[in-house]
């Protein structure tokens, strides 16, 4: 595993800084980075635990908006909050922080779903992710302090601040090291005992209660590492674009996380990873398309559900279709059995 | 008395909740409401009837609303040759209004039906899981929207006026004859679709499917034929509110079925999806709420209002007013 790290490590954020890469790569490897950790984390909820949350932009958006207005409001000069009020040396340390922070106040916010998913399931928990998507919009968009429906803006003086220290892509590192960490926790969640019981709530979520699993504990333990995941992805993807606004977190960008879980097959973590690969670079060569990007997509995933509808791996992982690899993702557990940890 | 002694007395009552409600701004915010709550109940009627056949949550009948409003737009505009089109007959206005609303609805059905056998019937026929739907039916409401914003770009279109709007005052208020016949057109359209539900073969295997669908074919009834009328009817009821909505609102845009349809499903939901009175009532429920509360808060709340009634009622009672729990065996 720490080999891949370094490979992948020395594939995409070496050449940034050395400069190899122009921005717009740059930009669509840290894309690439985020969806990652979105569909990972979405793939806790949606594939593992069986439910279905269509809310998780929302999620995203609530990280990116506190982690960029506590880092605006220390570290650059911007329109909405006078001065920076830290020396740019600490900025290298308070990014991390306020990333964290994001995280913290997006697992808050998933409480609204998390209570209300003890009692529903289904359809209506569909409503209430959607609504939920709706309520952060709204909620934001009254907030005047911040720009509501205007945006807000400002992290490029937090990027530059930090880069101003040392001149290394701050973002993508970061961007780097969520993604290897949100990839190494679910899947560690997932193989203990608590993803066992989070997988029989998928299953049967009565006969698992039946079963001493706490299913309360563990609707409120995935919903709020997931959605911490995705604050934390939020306020990468914030910093990396510089400008954000509510739309930017809305139905469709939820729409993009469920379509690459689906993708990707519920309940497979290298699954969740190509997928998100494959469908952000899609996204991407489809830019000459314009507009019709986002008429296409739909029907092709309304075609990949007549088709395929468990997607490219099912709930299958990389290393069941090619078993000599669980040398190197496997967890210990499965090192020395050559065993798949759960099936 | 000497005019100069008196004193003009000013309300600076600055406690808002304590200032005496006037009765005929009431009245006007009732008359709002009834509106209001009409396009949520003719809307809310639609997803109740496809979730009552399909157990479905057709997520693209916003859309289907939306698009009811862009054909009135262009039936509309058409006629009145607003296309630079000379038509060789000039319409007077009473045969233009029913005109355009017979072939609105008879295109948006069209629309509906099409989405229906596109779409949702081959994954019935392969008994896809019901999830597989749900997410297909997301995905049409999407394509329908971003359909219409790359063909038709993102100027907003403008409603053709089909009739000439007057304005009636007394008691204090004003109402447009858009109001009135709003509202009129809507309860008589929703009387009609309760007769048709209530009395009429159609309506009746409607009622059985959403009882046990499992027995209906063995009656001798064509399930797959059921539901198409089923979507017809919905598919029209929401192109009335449409054309309704564009003349009330007359600026259309893509985003429209978004705003206004969730609001309607929250409607559906709070009266209890699955069933049409529940539906109705649920509409000019969540109207008048919103016209009550858009009164007295600023009117950029009203979303966020509506979306928390709906939190709020699926944790207390999801099955909403008028809605029967369902059954699963464990």
């Amino acid at each position: 595993m720490p080999l891949v790290i370094a490979i992948v490590f020395l594939i995409t954020v070496v050449p940034s800084w050395l400069g190899v890469y122009s921005g717009y790569y740059q930009f669509v490897l840290m894309l690439i980075g985020i969806n990652i950790t979105l569909t990972v984390s979405l793939n806790l909820i949606n594939g593992y635990m069986g439910e279905f949350s269509v809310g998780h932009a929302a999620f995203m958006g609530a990280g990116a908006y506190v982690a960029s207005i506590i880092n605006v409001y220390l570290l650059a000069d911007s329109n909405f909050f006078g001065q920076a009020r830290i020396a740019p040396g600490w900025s290298i340390l308070i990014f991390p922080i306020s990333l964290i922070l994001g995280g913290i106040a997006a697992s808050l916010f998933s409480l609204l779903v998390a209570f209300p998913s003890f009692r529903t399931r289904g359809d209506y928990l569909a409503i209430i992710t959607l609504a939920v998507n709706f309520i952060f919009k709204s909620v934001i968009e009254n907030i005047d302090k911040i720009g509501g429906p205007r945006g807000f803006m400002g992290m490029g003086g937090v990027v530059k601040a930090m880069q101003d220290v040392i001149n290394i892509p701050w973002v993508m590192i970061w961007v780097f090291i969520v993604m290897v960490f949100s990839i190494y926790i679910v899947r560690n969640l997932v193989s203990s005992i608590m993803g066992k019981g989070i997988v029989a709530i998928r299953d049967d979520e009565i006969a698992a209660e039946l079963m001493t699993v706490n299913t309360r504990r563990m609707k409120v333990i995935a919903f709020m590492l997931a959605c911490g995941l995705a604050g934390m992805a939020g306020g990468l993807h914030a910093h990396a674009v510089s400008f954000i606004n509510p739309s930017s977190y809305f139905i469709i960008q939820s729409t993009f996380m469920l379509v690459m879980v689906y993708l990707g097959g519920m309940g497979s973590l290298s699954g969740s990873v190509i997928s998100a690969v494959l469908f952000t670079i899609l996204l991407e060569l489809m830019k000459p398309l314009g507009l019709y990007r986002f008429v296409v997509i739909p029907v092709l995933f309304i075609l990949l559900m007549l088709l395929r509808p468990s997607g490219l791996m099912g709930n299958r992982e990389l290393s069941d279709i090619f078993p000599p690899l669980r040398k190197f993702f496997g967890t210990a557990e499965e090192r020395i059995s050559h065993v798949p940890a759960s099936d | 008395m000497d005019p100069s002694s008196l004193h003009v007395v000013v309300n600076t009552n600055k406690n808002k909740g304590s200032k005496p409600v006037d009765p005929s701004l009431l009245l006007q915010h009732f008359i709002n409401a009834m509106q209001w709550g009409s396009f949520l109940a003719l809307i809310a009627v639609g997803y109740t009837m496809v979730y009552g056949v399909l157990l479905l949550i057709n997520f693209a009948h916003g859309d289907i609303f939306m698009v009811g409003a862009y054909v009135g737009y262009f039936i509309g505009t058409f006629l009145l040759n607003g296309f630079d089109v000379q038509l060789p007959w000039d319409l007077p206005s009473w045969v233009v209004i029913p005109v355009t609303i017979v072939l609105t609805m008879f295109f948006t059905a069209i629309v509906g039906v099409a989405l229906e056998r596109i779409a949702y019937r081959p994954m019935r026929m392969r008994g896809a899981h019901r999830l597989y739907l749900v997410i297909t039916a997301l995905m049409a409401g999407i394509f329908l929207e971003y359909a219409n914003l790359a063909t038709l770009g993102a100027r907003d279109r403008q409603f053709p006026t089909l009739f000439d709007k007057t304005v009636y005052n007394f008691a204090g208020i004003s109402i447009t004859n858009v109001k009135i016949l709003v509202i009129l057109l809507s309860v008589v359209f929703m009387a009609i679709l309760w007769f048709i539900v209530q009395r009429t073969k159609w309506g009746m295997a409607m009622r059985a499917i959403s009882y046990d669908r499992l027995v209906v074919p063995l009656m001798g009834i064509s399930v797959d034929n059921i539901i198409v009328v089923t979507f017809i009817i919905g598919s029209s009821m929401a192109a009335l509110a449409g054309i309704m909505y564009g003349t009330a609102f007359p600026i259309l845009s893509f985003d429209m079925g978004l705003f206004v349809g969730w609001q309607a499903f929250i409607a559906a939901v709070v009266g209890g999806i699955g069933s049409i009175r529940g539906a109705m009532a649920g509409g000019y429920i969540l109207g008048f709420t919103q016209i009550m509360v858009a009164a007295f808060l600023p009117s950029t709340y009203r979303d966020l209002i509506a979306f928390s009634v709906l939190l709020l009622i699926l944790v207390v009672k999801p099955t909403g007013l008028f809605g029967v729990a369902r059954r699963t065996k464990v």
